[in-house]
Parts: C-alpha cells; sequence; structure tokens
C-alpha cells in the first residue's frame, strides 16, 4: 500500500518502529499517524458503530469527523488520523469503557501573547507572518504538521506572481511554514478546546501527546480553524473505503500510502478533478468521476488535464449505493433527470475498492461560536459563518475569522484573508506604519481574485456577511 | 453548452488555431478557455506573446511574436499550454508531463487524445527535465492537434 516512486512528491520516512494493532506487531515509520500507519498495513476498518456494529473507517484524515476513534495505550476515543504513531503503542478497537491505566497528571503552561491564532494552514500562517514583525503571536495547531490542506496539494497554484502562483501547494506549505516558525511560536499537536471570555481573551488548548495543557491569555484571537468534508446521503455510506476526498489526499500525499487499488470520485469540483490526477499519479486507478450538476463544477483546465489521462467525467450522475462486507467493494452509480430523480433503468455497477466525496466543505465554526461571535447560515459561504467586515474581524471585538472558517474559497484567498486579519489585529493593538498602503493593496487582490467566473459564489456570500454584519453592528466598528 | 463545460473535453473549434504558416515555425497554444483569476503564462513568456487584459482573462497569443520557446508550457498551472512545430509529414509537439515513468529520448510511447484514447505511435525527442516534465514528441503531422499526452510502453 505504501508508495515507494513519485512523479512530484518526495516521502520522509522517519525511523522504522513498531507498534501493536490487536496484539498484532506492525511496521511503522516515526512521524506517521496510526491511520496512516494502519493503512498500509493493510487495516481500513478501525471500529464498529456502537448499536449494530456496523464496521467503520477513517473519513477526513484531519481531525474533524470522529470517524477514526479508537483505543489508543489504554486511552479511549482518540483520533488516530491525527495521532502519531510511537514505538511500542498499543492500538485497539475502541470498547466504549473509560481508560484502564493511570491517568497521568497534565502540566499546565501559561502564556500571554498579542495574537492567539488557532489552526496553522494557508490563512493562519499567513496572519501570523503578517502580525508578528508588530506583535506577539502564537499558532496553534491540532495536527502534525502545519501548513492545513496545502501540505497535499500537489498542483501548482492559480493566481499572480504577488499570491505565488505556479508554485505547487506543498512548496506554499513549506515557505509559509519556514517563515511563521522563524518569526513565532507554532504549537502543534495541540488542540483548543475551549474559549473564555474572562473581560480578556482566554483559550485552554491540550497538548495531546505531551500531556501539557497550555492557559493562553491573548488580546486578539484569529480563528482560521478551516472547513470539514461534507457527508452525501446514499446507502452504505458508512462503510471503510469512504472517505472524503481531503482524507484521501492527506494519506497519500502527505504520508505516502495508497487507499486503494481502484476509486470512484463523487463531485467533479476542483477537489474531485485534481484528487482524481493525484491519484493516478501514485499509480492508483480512477474507475471515473460523476458529477450530479449537468456542468463541470471545477476548472476546465484541470477536467482537461484528468481526461488525458483517460478518466471519464459523468454529469448527471450520482451514486444510489455502496456494497461490501467489510470494506467497499463496488458501487451503483445511476443517472438524474432535470429534477434531480434517478432516471430508471440507468443503474450501473462500478467495480472500485474505494470511493472519495468531493461534495463541499462546511467551515468550522463551533470553535468560534464559543467567542459569542454573531453566526449566522449561509448558504453560499457554505453554512454557518461567524459575521465580519472587511478586515475579518467578528461582531465581538478582538476576534477574527480568515480563510475556509470564513467562506468556502481558494487558498489563495485564505492566504489574503489571513494576512488582512493579521494586519488589522496587530494594527489595532498599535498602529503599524503605512496600514492603509498595505491593506489596500491585500483588498485590490481579494477583489481581482473574486471577478472571474468563479468569483460569483463567494462574492455573494461576502456581500451577504457584510452586510449581515452591519445590520447586526450599526455603523458602529467598520472602520 | 460546450463540450468542455460536460466532459471536460476540448474540441478544435473552441481553440484559436494558428495558420499553417506559423505552425511551420513552431509556436505555443493554448486550451484555456475560461476566465480564470491567472496569469503565470503572462509572466513567463520572454517575448510578450501572451497577453491579457485584466488576470481573469484567458490568455491571447500573438503567434507573430511567439518563438516557441515553451517556457509558458513549464509554467501553466492548469497543464494548458502545448507547442506545436509541423514540418512535412511529421509534427512535434511539446507537452507538460507529471508522471512516472519518464521516458528516454528516442523512447517509442504512444500519443493519447484528449480522451486519454490511444492515437498513434510517437517518438521521444527531447526531455526537459523538472517537476512538470517537458516531453516533445514527434508524431505524424496529421496528429498534429490532436495528441495531447503519452503513455509510456515498456
Amino acid at each position: 500500500m505504501r508508495i515507494e516512486e513519485h512523479p512530484v512528491l518526495e516521502f520522509e520516512r522517519g525511523k522504522e518502529i513498531y507498534f501493536y494493532y490487536n496484539g498484532k506487531k506492525m511496521k511503522a515509520y516515526e512521524g506517521e499517524t496510526i491511520a496512516a500507519a494502519l493503512h498500509a498495513n493493510g487495516i481500513t476498518k478501525f471500529s464498529e458503530s456502537t448499536k449494530f456494529h456496523r464496521p467503520r473507517g477513517f473519513f477526513c484524515g484531519i481531525g474533524k469527523c470522529s470517524s477514526c476513534l479508537m483505543k489508543v495505550d489504554g486511552v479511549p476515543n482518540v483520533r488516530t488520523c491525527i495521532t502519531l504513531v510511537k514505538e511500542g503503542m498499543v492500538v485497539e478497537d475502541n470498547d466504549g469503557e473509560l481508560p484502564d491505566g493511570e491517568v497521568q497528571e497534565a502540566k499546565t503552561v501559561e502564556m500571554e501573547v498579542d495574537i492567539a491564532i488557532v489552526g496553522g494552514g494557508a490563512a493562519g500562517l499567513s496572519a501570523a507572518i503578517e502580525a508578528s514583525p508588530y506583535a506577539s503571536v502564537v499558532v496553534i495547531d491540532e495536527n502534525p504538521r502545519p501548513g492545513g490542506q496545502l501540505i497535499k496539494q500537489t498542483h501548482k497554484f492559480f493566481g499572480s506572481k504577488e499570491e505565488r502562483a505556479g508554485t505547487r501547494g506543498i512548496e506554499i506549505a513549506r515557505l509559509l511554514r519556514e517563515e511563521a516558525s522563524k518569526k513565532c511560536n507554532i504549537l502543534l499537536n495541540t488542540s483548543v478546546i475551549g474559549y473564555y471570555d474572562r473581560g480578556h481573551h482566554f483559550l485552554v488548548a491540550v497538548n495531546r501527546m505531551e500531556n501539557v495543557v497550555y492557559e493562553i491569555k491573548a488580546r486578539k484571537i484569529i480563528f482560521a480553524t478551516g472547513a470539514q468534508e461534507n457527508m452525501l446521503v446514499f446507502e452504505g455510506n458508512d462503510l471503510p473505503g469512504i472517505y472524503g476526498a481531503g482524507g484521501v489526499q492527506t494519506l497519500m500525499n502527505v504520508y505516502g500510502v495508497k487507499p486503494g487499488k481502484k476509486g470512484l470520485i463523487v463531485g467533479a469540483g476542483n477537489v474531485g478533478l485534481i484528487l482524481a490526477y493525484q491519484l493516478k499519479q501514485a499509480g492508483v486507478d480512477v474507475v471515473a468521476i460523476i458529477e450530479a450538476m449537468p456542468k463541470i463544477g471545477g476548472y476546465m483546465v484541470h477536467a482537461a488535464k484528468v481526461r488525458r489521462c483517460g478518466v471519464p467525467i459523468y454529469t448527471k450522475h450520482s451514486i444510489k449505493r455502496a456494497y461490501g462486507s467489510e470494506r467497499v467493494e463496488g458501487a451503483t452509480i445511476v443517472e438524474l433527470d432535470e429534477n434531480w430523480n434517478y432516471v430508471e433503468g440507468s443503474e450501473q455497477d462500478v467495480e472500485c475498492d474505494f470511493i472519495c466525496l468531493a461534495v463541499g466543505l462546511t467551515p468550522s465554526v463551533r470553535l468560534v461560536a464559543q467567542t459569542g461571535a454573531e453566526i449566522t447560515y449561509i448558504n453560499e459561504a457554505g453554512g454557518w459563518i461567524a459575521l465580519h467586515n472587511e478586515y475579518m474581524e467578528t461582531t465581538k471585538e478582538g476576534i477574527y475569522v480568515a480563510g475556509d472558517l470564513a467562506n468556502i474559497e481558494e487558498a489563495s484567498v485564505a492566504m489574503l484573508e489571513g494576512k488582512i486579519a493579521g494586519l488589522h489585529a496587530a494594527h489595532s493593538i498599535a498602529p503599524v506604519e503605512n496600514f492603509d498602503e498595505k491593506m489596500r493593496a491585500y483588498m485590490e487582490n481579494l477583489k481581482i481574485f473574486r471577478e472571474g467566473v468563479f468569483g460569483a459564489r463567494p462574492k455573494m456570500a461576502k456581500e451577504k456577511i457584510r452586510e449581515r454584519y452591519h445590520e447586526k453592528m450599526g455603523k458602529g466598528r467598520s472602520g | 453548452m460546450k463540450r468542455w463545460e460536460r466532459e471536460g473535453v476540448v474540441e478544435l473549434e473552441d481553440l484559436d488555431i494558428p495558420s499553417e504558416e506559423y505552425l511551420r515555425k513552431g509556436v505555443a497554444i493554448t486550451e484555456c478557455l475560461q476566465e480564470i483569476p491567472c496569469n503565470p503564462c503572462v509572466e513567463a513568456c520572454p517575448v510578450d506573446a501572451i497577453s491579457m487584459e485584466t488576470i481573469n482573462d484567458t490568455p491571447k497569443i500573438d503567434y507573430e511574436k511567439c518563438i516557441g520557446c515553451g517556457n509558458c508550457v513549464d509554467a501553466c498551472p492548469g497543464l494548458a499550454m502545448f507547442l506545436v512545430k509541423v514540418t512535412g509529414d511529421s509534427a512535434l509537439i511539446t507537452l507538460p508531463y507529471e508522471f512516472l515513468p519518464v521516458p528516454e529520448k528516442e523512447e517509442r510511447v504512444k500519443a493519447l487524445n484528449r480522451e486519454g484514447k490511444e492515437i498513434c505511435d510517437a517518438v521521444v525527442k527531447r526531455i526537459r527535465r523538472g517537476r512538470t516534465t517537458l516531453v516533445t514528441i514527434e508524431v505524424p503531422a496529421e496528429y498534429a492537434l490532436e495528441a495531447r499526452n503519452i503513455k509510456v510502453v515498456r
């Protein structure tokens, strides 16, 4: 299941180590997650549903869906997709029992910073780089590596020179990581578990690997917690081998492990199209990309390069069911009519051992919602959104949002929004020289990004978000 | 609705095809037909042959100025630039290739069309290695505007 050779990526595998899965000794490499190591050993069933004991595997691969929970060294409900495997680690099926080992006393570290940034992806790292010359900054990310979704993007980015067009996502992630780690403190493997208003902004975070609790007092907080992949309703959608597209990208492009031999992709937006190409690059077969809409949703250039590799794209098609006993063994796809109903007799059986869902994203809003910032449902933005102004500040003073959390968009936009939030947060602590000029340039770039045909939806979403923000705030704090 | 909107396959009538004279000279052909915010091809061109009014425009190539250097083929994030040079009965096509194995010079490979179907044999004439490797293949002239990918058969 491991990828040995790749046209674009080089996998840095750490020291060879051994761990135990349900009593069986298995090989892994230092620096990879438990989920990746299990996959590399051919294990795709991670747990069972509590009531009907249906097999379950991981879905999102970035710690958001809880589909990969297992018992690790006696601790139940560990998210194996973001927890690194260690020498001698004991990984078992979750049994719903409380920890049987002794619970270690946690060490508490108190911190006081100007700006705390939750999430070290494209937006969070950009905010950190922007703000850290003027303010003390800490970035908190619950993944083992910073860079968010950029760390698995092998394609060259679109856009302009300023936003690093022509550079591959993985390369952008490296540049951001290097710059940010020189300038500020990045806490990895650390989950923010709560926000408290104590007259100042206060966060509690936990380093899950080292048992450290951070109590962070911050003057400003920028939430850049990203988004999670959407599920689709169909028979058998909980079978192991049904992944979010991003989950497969993590497995394949970060850890160099193949998800299977032959995949079906649901959704022909950019995520689905890019994933199909990446699978082919990794030497994995793609039977088809199916799309419910009459038109391909992603960039035509992505669709064209996937087609040139021989992958068919079927628009007006959906998945009816997935089947298999312990994992996916195949799927039934079906054609849709104008009213989204199944066309009778159009069922087709597709042989595949995994299925990737690339059917949109939902902003991960739960943490920022704890702050009391106004949250509203905006369909065009992908779901519940923290209202914010043009500087990315929410209705709660000193609380900012950026990136996919603030509207589902491209990584280039996330980077720009991060810069805007970082610059404004720093400026409102102590005036930044040339603030107006810098801000104007970022906003101008953002505007250009939203001008093309693909900019229409995000632009409309942002207009609604701002309109509701101003309704809520009056003319008061819009800057 | 265009075929590429439904199926992702560009048809010749969608493209700005250079005249025979320019094809003999050897020029870049763009298969970028959608307004997306992107302009690395404009930046990469050493002779300013590629233009866009705004970053959301599709690129226009001035075949008079184009020297067929291939920098845009390398720069295009969408892998939508190709070089075509027709010489007598055969055509040289330079295309971006991001797969393994990378073919050797003079290796016989299969040329694929825009649907990934094998259409003819091709001989690799030049390799410009990079993360996006540029491969120049020789095919019969009639496939100059059809061959857009390769398959290495070993």
